[in-house]
């Protein structure tokens, strides 16, 4: 452990920790955008800066490992200062119509300009600009809303190895593209959102088919029902429908999702979903009817099928789809009600 | 699987077969390349060249069904040079003798002509597993999916037990779960063997124990299969089948077969949509999706996780529709939420018995084996030796598939999958853009054989197995190998209209599904 002061409360924290990490710890927020815990830390964003307060030196917390007896302030007027600096540079360029943005609410940029008091005028210039526009049918990229973070085209290539986003020009003409500007899928897209995701701001979105402000909706935490994976993440529900997913930190997915758990929601509200049970009827075809109905002739045939072939002329199939508590229950019903073995799932699929 | 998902990035070297890792658990695929990039090496078998194939250290195309000999192969390398563990092995193990004798014959010359691959490649993964100080094996259903699916199972766990490679953090034999809680069904005695946490029916104590919770008789006869029903169903021995969240009439071996078995049979569908089997109902009960319904899922790290209601239900939950069927039947019970019935199950099963809703919450999710409300869960099993005593080596030998020795039906066709699709599209095709990028099903050749038989990009070609008949287009793609074919298995009248359901492995009653012998044309 090492001694550090933090705006002059000491506290020991192990060796080797950024000035960021140690600032977490102690319950102290410092603003970031490039930084994310799981990606290498680039500085390149500097709004996390923090100042010593022995040589009013300013440094990034996110790639400064601590020393013992340093002496950090996170909130100087110098540090405010600094950050509503950059603050202001980043908003010189960028397309303020926080109006009508996909983000307003859930914005970085939005939230740190309001903390810190940005005169937004101060170096107005043009607003940026750029011929490349990258798309595919689920998401796509607005640069004029972009801060050159880097985020997108490190996780892509850092965590999930497709390698699509390169930051090129430098400077103020920082651009986010792929590889010489080609199409997406041919620069390795596979769509799983996971850049769209990590976005700060507005410039990364998805293509959505019901719109919703961040304040409009909750957010539940659940388990993708796809693949063995089981990726944690947020259902996004807006008037009792789900209109988004976020990725959640579980322990099998650090955050990350694939296409299907960030996009392949629409079924769930979808128009073709049953909602009566149905009914063969004599002309072939399947009739509403209701549930009192259905479940009273499922369980005569049942009892009758049983009574005149035995119970083992009856097959369970259960399924790899539904929760535990239902495979268990329907077990139990094939056991213990049917009084078959007969029970089986699509595991062999 | 014996290990985490995440554990992969511990592994020095992973070995990749029968599993197209990014498309179909792109996640975990997600860490493997980051494995890599950090320096790891990387093993990949397929018969596809696989997009892993691309980033790999050696990359072993072999032809469909033949791992058990390529792991025979390599155990030729490994044992003829030394590098098996043999501490390990003595103290672990049993049955090596018998093995090392088997292995013999499959010299890299003769491994290498079975598997169609270059002998310096079988060796070069040989050293590359064996030699490095930990090895992680993933496979999924191009392991399994064979007739001889047990075997090629028994051929990997023979690697890592000769290798030392369990009970390690970055090692295993890790077999992949393909769908989100194949894992839990299995554990929750879905299968016609067993009860909860495995425990035998045919297990006189097992049964009390059930007995005595239920207040029931119960019996104590291992039941059928769902492959094996299908037959028994057009011998009328099966009258009828009740189906949850399933699609047996697109996912299973020969549809024609299944659908005839539905049609025959009284059928009772639980389902979010009028999927293709429940066109063939005689009644279809809505059910509520996962986002309409709390509960628990397990992954394939056996990790217990929280469904949590989102929006309200559109039917009625599948634990619903059950509990009033059973009162119906005259078993009365009564559960008011989903948690009841946990608490009923953990009771009865040992795995599960110390996990609870809230510690799932605390621990953002817990893995079994988790024995009592104090453990912490096993991430890792077999630790330091395996589960139960000495783990034994299997001396099997390679057999060809019948279905790769019909002249014919020259052409060797796999099954795969995309990654924006799920199984049967039921839901994927929900989202417009999945459906817009990927509408209609394809079947991929080789270049080489594309000219042979005068085939252009594009054009439609007609496949024919013994069990039926597709048409489909055609997708030249390099990476296919000469002679075999690959075709997604997500749509209606395709790839499984092709399968057989007929030849069975003789242990798990897996269906050949990845090796169907076929003819080709251009129509
Ligand atoms: S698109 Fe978003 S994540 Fe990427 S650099 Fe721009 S602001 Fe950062
Ligand atoms: S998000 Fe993708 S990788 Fe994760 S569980 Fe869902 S389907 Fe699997
Ligand atoms: S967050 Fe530290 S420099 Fe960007």
């Amino acid at each position: 452990m090492i001694n550090i002061y933090i705006n002059g409360q000491q506290r020991s924290i192990l060796p080797g920790k950024t000035i960021l990490e140690a600032c977490k710890e102690s319950g102290i927020h410092i603003p970031t955008f490039c930084y994310d815990e799981r990606l290498k830390p680039e500085g390149s964003c500097r709004i996390c800066v923090v100042e010593l307060e022995d040589s009013h030196k300013l440094l990034p917390a996110c790639t400064t490992e601590i020393a013992p007896e340093m002496r950090i302030a996170t909130h100087s007027p110098l540090v405010m200062r600094m950050r509503k600096h950059l603050l202001e540079i980043m908003l010189s360029n960028h397309d303020i119509s926080c109006l009508k943005c996909e983000r307003a609410g859930n914005c970085l940029l939005q939230d740190y300009a309001y903390e810190y008091d940005v005169d937004i005028e101060k170096y107005r210039g043009r607003t940026r600009e750029s011929a490349y526009l990258a798309e595919n049918k689920f998401f796509e990229l607005d640069q004029s809303k972009c801060i050159s973070c880097g985020k997108c085209a490190r996780i892509c290539s850092q965590l999930q190895g497709n390698n699509v986003w390169a930051i090129s020009n430098r400077g103020f003409e920082t651009e986010v593209s792929t590889p010489f500007g080609i199409d997406m899928e041919e620069a390795g897209c596979v769509h799983c959102g996971n850049c769209v995701s990590i976005c700060p701001v507005g410039a990364l979105k998805p293509k959505k088919e019901h719109k919703f402000r961040a304040w409009e909706i909750n957010e539940i935490q659940t388990t993708c029902s796809y693949c063995g994976v089981g990726c944690q993440m947020y259902l996004q529900v807006k008037d009792d429908k789900v209109v988004g997913v976020k990725p959640a930190y579980g322990k099998s997915n650090e955050g990350l999702l694939c296409v299907k758990g960030k996009f392949a929601f629409d079924f769930i509200n979808h128009p073709q979903r049953l909602t009566t049970p149905l009914l063969r009827l004599a002309d072939g075809e399947l009739h509403s009817v209701s549930w009192e109905e259905a479940l009273q002739l499922i369980a005569d045939k049942t009892q009758e099928i049983k009574n005149t072939y035995g119970a083992d002329a009856i097959m369970g199939l259960s399924s790899a789809r539904v929760t535990n508590e239902e495979n268990y229950l329907f077990m139990k019903y094939m056991r213990a009600v049917i009084g078959t073995n007969n029970l089986d799932h699509c595991a062999r699929l | 699987m014996t290990n985490p998902l995440t554990d992969v990035k511990n592994a020095d070297v992973i070995f990749v077969t029968g599993s197209n890792t990014t498309e179909a658990h792109p996640v975990l695929g997600s860490y493997v390349r980051q494995a890599k990039e950090k320096g790891k090496k990387l093993i990949v078998a397929d018969p596809i060249k696989i997009p892993l194939a691309e980033i790999a250290d050696v990359f072993l195309q072999i032809k469909p069904g033949t791992s058990l000999a390529l792991s025979h192969g390599m155990l030729h390398i490994i044992f003829a040079e030394g590098l098996d563990d043999k501490a390990y092995i003595e103290q672990n193990t049993q049955g090596v003798e018998e093995l090392k004798e088997l292995v013999k014959k499959y010299t890299p010359e003769y491994t290498a002509e079975i598997c169609g691959v270059e002998k310096a490649d079988i060796i070069k993964a040989a050293r590359m597993y064996a030699g490095a100080s930990v090895s992680s094996i993933l496979y999924c259903m191009g392991i399994t999916q064979q007739v001889n699916g047990v075997n090629n199972v028994y051929g990997l766990s023979n690697l890592a037990l000769a290798s030392g490679n369990l009970g390690k953090p970055g090692s295993g034999v890790n077999p992949l779960r393909g769908q989100n809680n194949v894992q839990g069904a299995c554990d929750m005695g879905a299968l016609p063997d067993v009860f909860t946490a495995y425990r035998k029916v045919t297990d006189h104590n097992a049964r009390k124990s059930f007995e005595d919770a239920w207040g029931v008789k119960l019996s104590g006869e291992t039941g059928l299969t769902a492959t094996e029903a299908i037959p028994a169903a057009l011998e009328d021995k099966i009258k009828m089948f009740h189906i949850i969240g399933e699609n047996p009439a697109v996912s299973d071996a020969d549809s024609n077969h299944v659908k005839k078995a539905l049609k025959k049979a009284f059928v009772v569908v639980q389902d979010i949509f009028l999927t293709e089997t429940a066109e063939f109902a005689d009644v279809v009960l809505p059910a509520a999706c996962f986002a309409e319904k709390d509960g628990t899922f397990t992954n394939s790290e056996r990790r217990v996780q929280r469904v949590r209601q989102a929006v309200a239900a559109k039917g009625q939950t599948d634990w619903q529709i059950i509990m009033q069927l059973m009162n119906l039947l005259g078993y009365k019970c009564h559960y008011d939420q989903a948690e009841d019935i946990f608490t009923e199950m953990r009771a009865l099963t040992p795995s599960y018995a110390g996990i609870t809703y809230g510690r799932i919450e605390e621990n953002n999710g817990l893995c079994w084996p988790c024995p009592n409300e104090d453990h912490p869960g096993t991430p890792i099993l077999h630790i330091e030796k395996p589960l139960k005593g000495k783990a034994e080596f299997k001396a099997v030998e390679w057999q060809p598939a019948q279905e790769s020795l019909k002249t014919e039906y020259p052409v060797l066709l796999t099954t795969n999958r995309i990654q924006h699709h799920y199984h049967t599209r039921t839901m994927t095709a929900k989202t417009k853009a999945i459906d817009e990028y990927y509408p209609d099903c394809y079947v991929q050749i080789n270049p080489a054989d594309a000219a042979t038989w005068n085939i252009a990009n594009g054009e439609f070609v007609e496949i024919v197995s013994a069990r039926g008949t597709v048409k489909v287009k055609a997708q030249i793609a390099d990476s296919i190998k000469k002679g075999t074919a690959s075709m997604p298995f997500h749509w209606p009248d395709g790839a499984n209209v092709l399968t057989c359901a007929a030849e069975l492995d003789p242990i798990s009653k897996v269906p050949g599904l990845k090796l169907v012998g076929v003819s080709l044309r251009k129509i």
